[in-house]
């Protein structure tokens, strides 16, 4: 008797458990597509925020430059080395450009590039908005009738949405030219082989693929990340936990939106 | 010129502010104190339209809070200025820029007559000459005095003080509260001003409000609270431990709990 | 002021410099909107395409010359190519369309050997000679066969 209603309390618990997770899940992704749509709006209110977009896209594009690079660079000279080690076997390194070039365009671009600005500039949004909150900042721009949600949340992640893509392609440029010089120049594939087999296997549904990956991921981090700082408990240790959180949901979102958006273009 | 009307603020199941009616006066100084969890940062929050209240209604002449528009909300705020607990100055910006920030904001003045108001304002703060620092070069009392500034940018008729002297050392804090009070007679503006320090608080003051437990338990002239029977309030303002207002918050005595809960305490 | 200026002109470079990658991709790999695809059409007619997909080359004596549009089924029984050629490659009325294999595991692509015809096909013509994809199963069972006979 005593038995059953222990294993039966630890199932209500458990059921407990699980739904309250669900609903507080749904509620802030209800929450957090609220918080942007209307922040969103502004972009069509006065007074126009193009300066403050600007500068987000210093802080988050430019300034992300660099770790983009470095990553693409890596990114294509590890395919090739990768790729030629699998397709020496069968003697087709001819293929060498085409598979290079596929796994970046499609995939790896968009989801490492993601990951990179997940971790750079989605964190630093976080952790920023949310001592803006904690620091009262927030509370300071309502009361000087400046709009939070205009001036801190628009602008970065309009700045996100232009940004990803653009670097996006610079990630693949990056990867590309790296494949090549490793898989020419350092394998001694054929040049030409690499770049015919690559121009003839892209069509231009890969480079669609691509760039509509790298869109939908600058959406889900800009809106993920803002929404996290905004919404962090007004503490040290809130906006600690708030960064963490966005940038673990930040990535399983691109994760999961990748396969998603796969799906659509195969 | 502003009263509430049977206002309450409950967070969950703990009331903050319960039924409060208070009135504020015109170009007049008004306090209000009270211990912490006393609601009274609450109140200036509620006044200053950065919360809903639960319940009741907030004033400013003819025009309720409750319900008004963001757009007239932002036309009432830019007649409004605040000087936050933490200074809440923009981290991005140098102290020149955050005291320009407002005027940028909501006027079109050529930048010239802009740079003559912040000077004008750093004057009156006594900070002129700091202003390429950033806010975080910047000590607490001068972070304030840089945030006063900016409060004052817009030459507000209404201007909320939070905590202004908390956290500083006790000159900073009296040229923080004497600053309060000649700015507010010299430009007639009102200032609400909320604070647990008695001392500068009663100093300012041409009215107090005393707040307990969400609710007002005396008001009046600084002279008038100084010599209010209420054991409450003298109890407040001496400063003593023991007295109507509890120290410890609990609802049950510790000793008595461990009398009676089994297996705590053994009385052979 | 001054600093935003300088911030406004690199967010300028930045955004060229992203622009221009994705141009480059968009009309050196993917050709993109008729950039790459100057040519002009011919169809071809093959009773086994071989698992031959569009994009795949189109060759003239080992060079590429355009690529497949499109494969579909023809009748119920025949697989119609529609072929891109490059402008200014001229293709006799006899020339011969065959699915071949690059490599032993390697992409499909349609040879064309040149015929000795004087003319040459038009646009939206027709290459009416084709060889089908070699199937290595059927060699190996015809090998087989033969062998055992």
């Amino acid at each position: 008797m005593n038995k059953t209603n222990t294993s039966q309390n630890t199932f209500i618990i458990f059921f407990g458990y699980l739904g309250r997770c669900f609903l507080r899940a749904i509620e802030s992704i209800g929450d957090a597509a609220v918080l942007s749509a209307t922040s969103l709006a502004h972009l069509f209110h006065r007074p126009w925020q193009g300066k403050h977009i600007v500068l987000q896209l210093y802080a988050l594009g430019v300034g992300s430059f660099v770790i983009i690079a470095i990553t693409g660079a890596f990114t294509g000279m590890v395919l090739a080395l990768q790729g030629y080690y699998t397709l020496a076997k069968f003697g087709s390194e001819s293929l060498l450009g085409s598979g290079v070039a596929l796994s970046i365009i499609r995939e790896l671009g968009p989801v490492l590039g993601a990951f990179m600005m997940v971790g750079r500039a989605g964190s630093s949004i976080t952790a920023e908005i949310g001592i803006m909150r904690v620091t009262e900042q927030l509370d300071a721009l309502q009361m000087m009738a400046v709009n939070p949600k205009a001036r801190v949340i628009l602008p970065r992640i309009i700045a996100m949405i232009i940004a990803l893509p653009l670097l996006v392609s610079m990630f693949d440029m990056i990867g590309l030219g790296a494949g090549y010089i490793v898989g020419v120049e350092l394998l001694g594939v054929n040049g030409g082989a690499f770049v015919g087999e690559m121009i003839a296997k892209v069509t231009p549904m890969d480079l669609y693929a691509g760039w509509v990956k790298a869109l939908g991921f600058g959406i889900l981090i800009g809106i993920i990340c803002t929404y996290m700082g905004y919404r962090a408990t007004p503490t040290t240790e809130g906006v600690a936990k708030a960064t963490t959180q966005a940038v673990v949901a930040g990535s399983v979102g691109v994760l999961v939106l990748d396969y998603i958006l796969t799906s659509f273009f195969l | 010129m502003i009263h509430t009307e049977q206002l309450s603020r409950h967070f969950d199941d703990v009331i903050a502010l319960n039924n409060t009616d208070i009135h504020i006066k015109a170009q007049q100084t008004t306090v209000i104190m009270g211990g912490s969890g006393s609601g009274k940062t609450t109140l200036l929050r509620l006044l200053a339209g950065l919360e809903c209240p639960t319940s009741g209604h907030i004033w400013y002449g003819d025009d309720d809070l409750n319900g008004m528009s963001q757009k007239r909300l932002y036309q009432l705020r830019a007649r409004m200025g605040m000087l936050f607990q933490y200074s809440a100055l923009l981290n991005s910006l140098n102290v020149y820029d955050n005291v320009a920030f407002p005027l940028v904001e909501h006027t079109k003045l050529d930048n010239s007559v802009i740079h003559t108001m912040v000077t004008m304002k750093l004057e009156q703060v006594g900070l002129r000459g700091f202003e390429n620092l950033m806010p975080s070069q910047l000590s607490g009392g001068m972070a304030k005095r840089v945030a006063f500034a900016r409060a004052l940018a817009m030459d507000p008729e209404v201007v909320f003080f939070d905590e202004p002297t908390s956290g500083l050392d006790p000159i900073s804090a009296g040229v923080i509260a004497s600053l309060i009070g000649n700015i507010t007679k010299h430009t007639k503006m009102t200032s609400i001003v909320v604070t647990h320090d008695v001392h500068a608080g009663l100093e300012i003051a041409d009215h107090v409000i005393l707040l307990w437990q969400g609710k007002v338990i005396a008001e009046g002239t600084s002279d008038v609270i100084r010599n209010c029977d209420d054991a409450r309030v003298q109890q407040f303002i001496e400063g003593r431990p023991d007295g109507p207002i509890p120290f410890s918050r609990s609802e049950t005595s510790y000793i008595e709990d461990l009398l009676h809960k089994p297996g705590t305490v053994r009385i052979s | 002021m001054q600093s935003y200026r300088k911030t406004e002109i690199t967010v300028g470079v930045f955004v060229f410099l992203g622009i221009m990658a994705m141009a480059w991709m968009a009309i050196k790999l993917g050709q993109v909107g008729g950039l790459g695809s100057s040519g002009y059409h011919v169809s071809a007619t093959f009773e086994d395409a071989g698992g031959l997909r569009a994009g795949a080359d189109v060759m003239l004596a080992g060079v590429s010359i355009g690529r497949v549009a499109s494969v579909q089924l023809k009748g119920q029984e025949e697989a119609l190519l529609q072929l891109e050629i490059q402008q200014g490659v001229k293709l006799t009325t006899d020339a011969i369309a065959a699915v071949r294999t690059k490599g032993i595991i390697g992409e499909r692509y349609v040879r064309i050997s040149q015929g000795a015809d004087d003319e040459t096909i038009e646009d939206h013509g027709e290459i009416e000679e084709t060889e089908s994809a070699i199937n290595i199963e059927d060699l190996v069972s015809k090998y087989i066969f033969s062998s055992s006979e």
